[in-house]
């Protein structure tokens, strides 16, 4: 019964004068699938003017408990106290009734409708049964905005704004439909380091007001940043509460994983040796047919990890796909070891000692309906020894598996299972044994932790800087800075499909490159010019 | 899972990575116990349609009795079952029946397999028999050892060539094989239509069709009908179960099927493996339909009323587009055919009870929400991609 022994200690978690009253209360809850336990006894208080956090690893349970916060779940026991009275939420709709709203990781906004409208969305004001009210309803949206300094036109299309003001769109929403309790779902997720001061600001005015916030994340030093108290969750428990002021990055790490974690990577001195892959005025295409990369050019050398830095959707994706094979060049050239490889196909790359881990493991990845044993010979299942002309062996496939799930610590019940069925840190383990095997030269690695645990992101760095110092060139491309300025030996980066600047990783700062990335370089006002 | 179905989406969808560790704990079930689950959407489909049928049997009996006769279905399901497999000849029969829709069920299942929603095995099928029956008739001089084997030859080739088009069509234009599927089915019938009232118009026959096909006949060898073209159904299933499962051909069309982007990456080629499968498919139920014209018809009518194409879809489906499943799914719908007299004479029951029966089964397998409700069946196994291939939006692009 975990719920006897947390309650009281709850209780007597002191009264803080500078915080307001407890305004939400999740006590005992649990909730089991079928062989899961997802919630444990989670205890959760959560009062007006504070932030709280709500810390843990992928499948540990965090959202799980804000699905049932939400009314997308029920709990198979506890209780939810809304101001002190038990409530039974039923639904999303009976949620934002009562108060309760969240900011979803994806933002839930449809691109083609305005501001106004997306705001609207599932609680339309009427002026008469027939019509919508817009004008009072943008005359309220323009003042909220107003009230935190933001100069947001309600008609704009959601499309054409920013992430950052897409989430303020997301915010709004909250507060429009008079929200007194606030999730947010790693809101930091995609954002620029300036983006996220920004936002940061807003949650510590939003606090000030009054409004409860729950911050969901898995960055420590974020947390650490902007939260009042922090609630660690390990496998559907909670494992610890802190403040800030008494805990540290390392503290907080061991707390979720459950061991001691080395955060940052011991990478020791590179040794870079000749340029491996020489790529010079490369030119691609969207699918829409625009230009999105111009006439981009850099080498990467064996033995170092070249970081490509910038925000989503600056012509990174694009690159990368076409220096793989799988989209066409319109113009330039890419070399690898002196060989003219524009244009190749993937299958060239790969038998040249090229591998890719994709951003997007579900669509390049893996295929989640196969087992391990074939996802792990995706690209080699051809030849021998795994085929003796087009009869597979089984067999060998079978040994080839269980020797990389041995090596790089899959956990799997069996080869035989498939791989939708492993969480998604050993998924990309799964994609990393197949890319990291065999005779490599140049690894592209596609923000390869994005969306892990603590302890896979730990194991994918290690891998990588073994790789860089068994001599591959390694380009790592991320949305994540701190990967990038952590593993990389130089870093470039891309702003509108061009990169703007070449950084040596050891000189250079987090805000250097995240100014960097927001402007491509240019005066701040000049960019904000062009943007609009 | 307690919520309804609409929340379980819901979770899944924003939370993969959770969500998954459920659906992943029945992923892991003992080999035995996941067949088992594989198999309960389409017995809970079969049982659930023989319910239905039933009770459109008892409601329509007065028409039948005279009064509410609620044993009726019991006298029409012995007499359908004492008909498919009630003796030798009921059995063979049951095989002939089965014959062309197990092939034409590959047809559709081997396209399900790469992502394809092949709509055309009945197009293929006429195809098929068509250039069958012309060669069957031009070869009549000859001894059947000879004939037999171009006629069917011919019929696999012509049902190819009918798939290769919309996989072509497909891989370099992008066009849905849906909608080109059902298109060149209508082609097909007025194909058939013209060569068998026009050039190949048999000249004694009371109405238009061809001459009756002689030397090219496949011989009977057990029962009043039970001929050798069973036995290309029987070695069919093996084969395409082996290439599916065993060669690395099968891997790159199952792969291709189940993640194209991932395919392209490890370095398949998913237009060649499109046309290629499409050509497979078309082989499959041009075959099919060359067995019915040789073996069943012998000759090729100019307003052949067949639905073997169709029906083959639900085959595929009830089968879960395994060749072994398609295998049973086949001798199942045969075997209803097979006892469909015995149950219109015994029960008075029209033979059409058996499309009834074989819609019923089809709507339960799409709906398999209902199922799945009814006899507490949850979600993960096998099977669901057929469905995804049907439901698939029509916009989506081809890889490049």
């Amino acid at each position: 019964m975990p719920d006897a022994v947390a309650t009281p200690t709850q209780q007597s978690s002191g009264d803080d004068p500078e915080r307001g009253a407890v305004v939400l209360e999740m006590r005992g809850i649990s909730k089991r699938y079928p062989g899961v336990v997802a919630n444990d006894g989670i205890d959760l208080e959560v009062r007006a003017g504070e932030i709280h956090a709500l810390l843990g690893e992928n499948g540990a349970g965090k959202s799980t408990l804000m699905n049932i916060l939400y009314g997308l779940a029920v709990p198979d026991e506890g209780e939810i106290l809304l101001d002190g009275t038990p409530v039974e939420i039923d639904g999303p709709n009976d949620a934002i009734r009562r108060g309760i709203s969240m900011v979803h990781q994806h933002f839930m906004l449809v691109p083609v409708l305005s501001v106004a409208e997306n705001i609207l969305l599932g609680d339309e004001p009427m002026a008469n049964p027939i019509l919508l009210d817009r004008k009072s309803a943008s005359r309220r949206i323009r003042e909220l905005g107003a009230s935190f300094g933001w100069e947001l036109d309600p008609a704009t299309t959601v499309g054409s704004l920013s992430v950052g003001w897409q989430q303020r769109v997301e915010i709004l929403k909250a507060l429009y439909r008079k929200a007194r309790v606030l999730v947010l779902d790693e809101p930091t997720a995609s954002l620029t380091p300036q983006e996220t001061r920004e936002i940061f600001e807003v949650l510590r005015r939003l606090r000030s007001e009054g409004y409860a916030i729950i911050f969901i994340s898995h960055k420590l030093y974020e947390v650490l940043e902007v939260a009042d108290r922090i609630t660690v969750i390990r496998r559907g428990r909670v494992v610890g509460s802190r403040v800030p002021s008494e805990t540290t990055e390392d503290d907080l790490a061991e707390l979720m994983v459950g061991r001691e974690v080395q955060l940052t990577v011991d990478r020791g001195e590179s040794h870079p040796g000749e340029p491996l892959l020489t790529v010079s005025g490369l030119r691609v295409q969207d699918d829409r047919g625009r230009d999105v990369v111009h006439d981009v050019g850099f080498d990467v050398r064996a033995g170092e990890i070249f970081g490509m830095a910038g925000v989503a959707g600056n012509g990174q994706d694009e690159l990368v796909e076409s220096l793989l094979g799988l989209r066409s060049v319109s113009a330039g050239t890419v070399t690898l070891d002196g060989r003219r490889v524009t244009g190749a196909s993937p299958r060239r790359l790969h038998q040249l000692g090229v591998g890719f881990v994709p951003a997007d493991r579900h669509r390049y990845g893996v295929v989640l309906s196969f087992p391990l044993t074939d996802n792990l010979c995706l690209n080699d299942y051809y030849h021998a020894p795994y085929a003796r002309g087009m009869v597979r062996d089984q067999d060998a496939i079978g040994r080839y598996a269980n020797d990389l799930i041995g090596q790089y610590d899959v956990r799997t019940p069996s080869a035989a299972v498939t791989a939708g069925a492993l969480s998604g840190g050993n998924q990309q383990k799964v994609v990393v044994a197949r890319e990291f095997d065999g005779e490599l030269r140049l690894l592209v690695l596609d923000q390869p932790t994005r969306g892990l645990d603590v302890g896979s992101i730990e194991f994918i760095h290690r891998q990588a800087i073994a790789k860089r110092d068994a001599g591959v060139a390694i380009l790592l491309v991320s949305a994540e800075l701190d990967e990038v300025l952590e593993l990389s030996d130089r870093i470039g980066v891309m702003y509108r499909g061009r990169i703007v600047q070449v950084l040596d990783a050891r000189l250079t700062n987090r805000e250097e490159v995240g100014l960097l990335m927001a402007t491509g370089g240019r005066e701040p006002e000049a960019a904000r010019e062009a943007a609009s | 899972m307690s919520e309804g179905p609409v929340t379980t989406e819901t979770l899944r969808k924003e939370h993969p990575p959770q969500a998954s560790a459920p659906e992943g704990a029945s992923r892991r079930l003992p080999p035995l116990r996941r067949a088992f689950r594989t198999l309960l959407l389409p017995a809970g489909a079969i049982v659930l349609a023989l319910l239905v049928g039933a009770a459109i049997m008892i409601v329509s009996s007065p028409l039948v009795d005279g009064d509410i006769n609620p044993m009726l279905p019991l006298t029409a399901y012995s007499a359908l079952v004492a008909g498919s497999l009630g003796s030798f000849n009921a059995i063979v029969n049951t095989l002939v029946q089965a014959t062309p829709l197990i092939l034409a069920g590959l047809a559709v299942g081997i396209g399900f397999k790469a992502g394809l929603f092949n709509i055309g095995a009945q197009g293929q099928f006429l195809m098929g028999a068509l250039a069958a029956a012309a060669v069957g008739i031009a070869t009549a001089g000859l001894p059947p050892i000879l004939a037999i084997p171009l006629s069917v030859l011919a019929g696999v080739f012509a049902g190819m060539a009918y798939g290769f088009v919309p996989g072509f069509l497909k891989a370099f234009t992008g066009a849905h094989e849906v909608v080109t599927t059902i298109m060149l089915n209508y082609v097909a019938i007025q194909i058939v239509a013209y060569v068998a009232s026009g050039p190949l118009r048999g000249e004694n026959a009371s109405f238009a069709r061809t001459e009756t096909i002689t030397t090219a006949a496949l011989p009977v060898i057990a029962g009043r009908e039970g001929h050798i073209g069973i036995f290309f159904a029987a070695i069919a299933v093996p084969i395409i179960a082996w290439l599916l499962f065993r060669s690395t051909l099968g891997f790159e069309i199952r792969t291709v099927g189940a993640n194209p982007d991932a395919a392209r990456y490890a370095g398949m080629r998913p237009r060649a493996l499109i046309i290629l499968t499409m050509s497979i498919a078309g082989l499959l139920a041009g075959l099919a339909g060359a067995t019915e014209i040789l073996g069943q018809v012998g000759h090729m009518p100019a307003a052949y009323a067949t639905s073997v194409g169709f029906d083959a879809i639900a085959v595929a489906l009830l089968g879960r587009a395994h060749p072994v499943g398609i295998l049973f799914a086949g001798l199942l719908f045969g075997a209803m055919r097979a006892g469909a007299g015995l149950m219109q004479i015994q029960a008075g029951i029209p033979v059409q009870m058996v499309n009834v029966l074989q819609a019923v089964i089809l709507f339960f397998l799409a709906a398999e929400l209902i199922v799945r409700y009814l006899f507490r069946v949850r979600a993960g196994g096998a099977g669901v991609q057929e469905m995804q291939t049907i439901t698939r939006s029509y916009g989506e692009q081809v890889a490049k």
